[in-house]
């Protein structure tokens, strides 16, 4: 039972790393109505940053939110200058842009500030909760439940949250009613590398500071996205939980399984779950018509 | 929201579906011949360019003609690399008879794969391609299968010598006799996928990809055409996976990663979605473009990489054939 009870808070550990960037994917899901492949790298260059800045000497909470500030302006430039030209082009282009943009920022990064794996300070007080989980773990799941508690408001009750999801969901028909799309695709840019930022700057602290750091962490990250339903936030995060634990207690108790297949049969659980629920756990069915 | 990856053709590439006649003999002639004019590297080169193209043109066939998303045909190409390794290293099967072999083991897998990839759509398809495709190496590598795959070490074929009177008549060598046999068997798989296109199948696959509901209701049997598309898709990527393990003579479970499938992904899009001769372009420019990024420089390959790709498409939205579409209208227009 105890081993039962350490493999959940583990699982549960990890999960909150998967739902930090199951939310920065959704994020950008709900401004660009596709997923961003380069994400993950684009939140391993915000870290960076932020590592400069604390080597740099500036108080963690400075750079904390110094980083998120470049991080939004970052990714708004992205937008206007790389995505605007490319509108009319089909959206498989796009999807080649985005795998150019993990190429440059993690070549660059590993350029700038070279491929040795570095610490990353934590906002947190050192030591465990009862043995069981760290204490950065418990805080970032806080963090992480704060963010989603932020983007549930942005989304529900500010003006320009429910201008972004017109945008993404009717562009026409938004413009027509004098949203400013193209605007409104340059801030849901920004925020997602905001959100990416915090989420690279919690999991530093326990995947270690790389180039690749983030390489495997948002494929759990989309998986986790897709598992709780892309037009959810709060179903994002429930599957970064979901997958966090389900990947763990499938090591453990599996012994065919260890940890060499992990990763597999983390995602053969996915399809599965995609094969009876297609819209995942908490998303919208949709209708199409003819 | 609900067509998450929009695979429907683009204007752009509507002329495509008409090659003049006249320009592919020259194609076949230059081809061909180019072997005994090129040194033993860029033969073996332009031979792994044609198998990419193969590779690639089967995910066309998924992606560009039938709107269905892959991330995962790494793993078909590794299991056709496999099947035909196993088959020569353990059992002794002449290379030849392996190849097709190859191929029609994907098939099969690619089909039934394709059944549980009817209920997915665009990006949640992607996902399923893409677990496929992460786990794979995975699975080659696991000490299960170690006995079978040799694990993380793979296994060594050997190409068969040229046959006797080619290499005294004509002194034909090892790597211009592969460039021919790939030749011949890509010429041979993009004459099947020019007519599989335009038949009454090829029209059926397209309209599942402009309209799903409208093709159901025209009575075409859309579960039964997705999930051949499927197996034909893996047939030909099994295929190239195949003949790659034969004239790399090598077969290790880390050639096959997810980075693969990007690079077919990539060069389906370079060279054209829903373009069937694009697809040798595509292949050109996944073989050179990044060994010419590392020549420049080797610390910042992947970005200049990166930065190519997407100069690319800003030239060229639609990709190589929808670029050379476009500037035939042009100039048909001007004369």
């Amino acid at each position: 039972m105890d081993l039962f009870l350490q493999q959940i808070l583990t699982g549960i550990a990890n999960g909150a790393i998967y739902a930090c960037l199951a939310l920065a994917v959704v994020m950008i899901y709900q401004a660009i109505d596709h997923f961003n492949f380069a994400q993950g790298e684009m939140a391993m260059f915000s870290t960076y940053i932020c590592w400069a800045l604390i080597a740099g000497g500036v108080p963690y909470w400075l750079a904390f939110f110094a980083t998120i500030i470049i991080s939004f302006l970052g990714g708004l430039a992205i937008e206007r200058i790389i995505f605007k030209p490319l509108h009319s082009a089909p959206v498989l282009s796009h999807i080649v842009v985005f795998i150019g943009l993990v190429a440059i920022f993690n070549s660059t990064a590993g350029a700038i500030w070279d491929h040795n794996i570095k610490t990353f300070p934590s906002p947190f007080p050192e030591g465990s909760f009862g043995g069981l989980i760290g204490l950065h773990e418990v805080g970032m799941f806080f963090v992480t439940l704060l963010l989603l508690l932020a983007i549930f408001c942005f989304f529900r009750f500010t003006r320009v949250g429910m201008a972004m999801q017109a945008a993404a969901a009717n562009p026409d028909s938004a413009g027509l009613v004098g949203i400013r799309v193209g605007w409104m695709l340059a801030l849901g840019w920004g925020l997602a590398a905001a959100i990416g930022a915090v989420a690279g700057m919690m999991i530093a602290p326990i995947v270690f500071l790389e180039p690749n750091m983030m390489l495997g962490i948002l494929l759990y990250g989309f998986a986790a996205a897709i598992v709780g339903g892309i037009s959810s936030p709060g179903g994002a995060v429930a599957g970064g939980f979901l997958v966090g634990i389900i990947e763990n207690l499938a090591g453990t108790y599996i012994p065919a399984i260890g940890s060499e297949l992990k990763l597999t049969v983390a995602l053969i659980l996915i399809v599965t779950v995609l094969l009876f629920k297609p819209n995942g756990l908490f998303g919208k069915t949709i209708v199409t018509r003819v | 929201m609900a067509t998450d990856v929009e695979t429907r053709m683009d204007t752009n590439m509507e002329a495509a579906a008409k090659i003049p006649f006249k320009w592919v003999i020259p194609f076949i002639v230059i081809g061909a011949i180019l072997p005994f004019f090129l040194g033993g590297y860029a033969t073996f080169q332009g031979t792994l360019i044609m198998i990419y193209a193969i590779a690639i043109l089967g995910l066309n066939l998924l992606t560009g003609f039938n709107g269905q998303f892959s991330l995962g045909h790494s793993a078909f190409y590794a299991i056709g690399a496999y099947t035909a390794a196993i088959l020569v290293y353990h059992l002794d099967w002449p290379v030849y008879a392996a190849i097709p072999v190859g191929g029609v083991v994907c098939f099969f897998a690619g089909f039934l794969f394709g059944l549980p990839a009817l209920r997915l759509e665009g990006l949640y398809l992607a996902l399923a391609t893409f677990a496929l495709g992460v786990s794979i190496p995975q699975v080659l590598k696991s000490s299960h299968l170690e006995g079978l795959t040799g694990g993380v070490q793979g296994l060594d074929v050997f190409r068969p010598a040229v046959p006797a009177f080619l290499k005294e008549n004509f002194g034909i060598t090892m790597d211009q006799w592969w460039y021919l046999i790939v030749f011949v068997v890509m010429l041979l798989l993009f004459w099947v996928a020019w007519n599989l296109i335009n038949s009454r199948t090829g029209r059926a696959m397209m309209a599942i990809r402009d309209n799903p509901i409208a093709a159901k209701s025209m009575g075409v049997n859309s579960s039964l055409y997705k999930s051949l598309t499927f197996g034909v898709s893996a047939f030909y990527t099994g295929i190239a996976g195949a003949m790659a393990a034969i004239v790399i003579e090598f077969v290790a479970p880390d050639s096959f990663t997810f980075q693969l499938s990007i690079l077919l992904f990539i060069g389906m899009v370079v060279g054209g979605t829903g373009s069937i001769w694009g697809a040798i372009f595509g292949g050109f420019f996944i073989l050179t473009v990044p060994n010419f990024a590392e020549e420049i420089s080797t610390g910042l390959s992947y970005a200049i990489f990166g930065v190519i790709l997407i100069l690319v498409i800003y030239v060229m939205p639609s990709g190589f054939a929808g670029l050379v579409n476009l500037l035939r209208v042009r100039i048909k227009n001007m004369l």
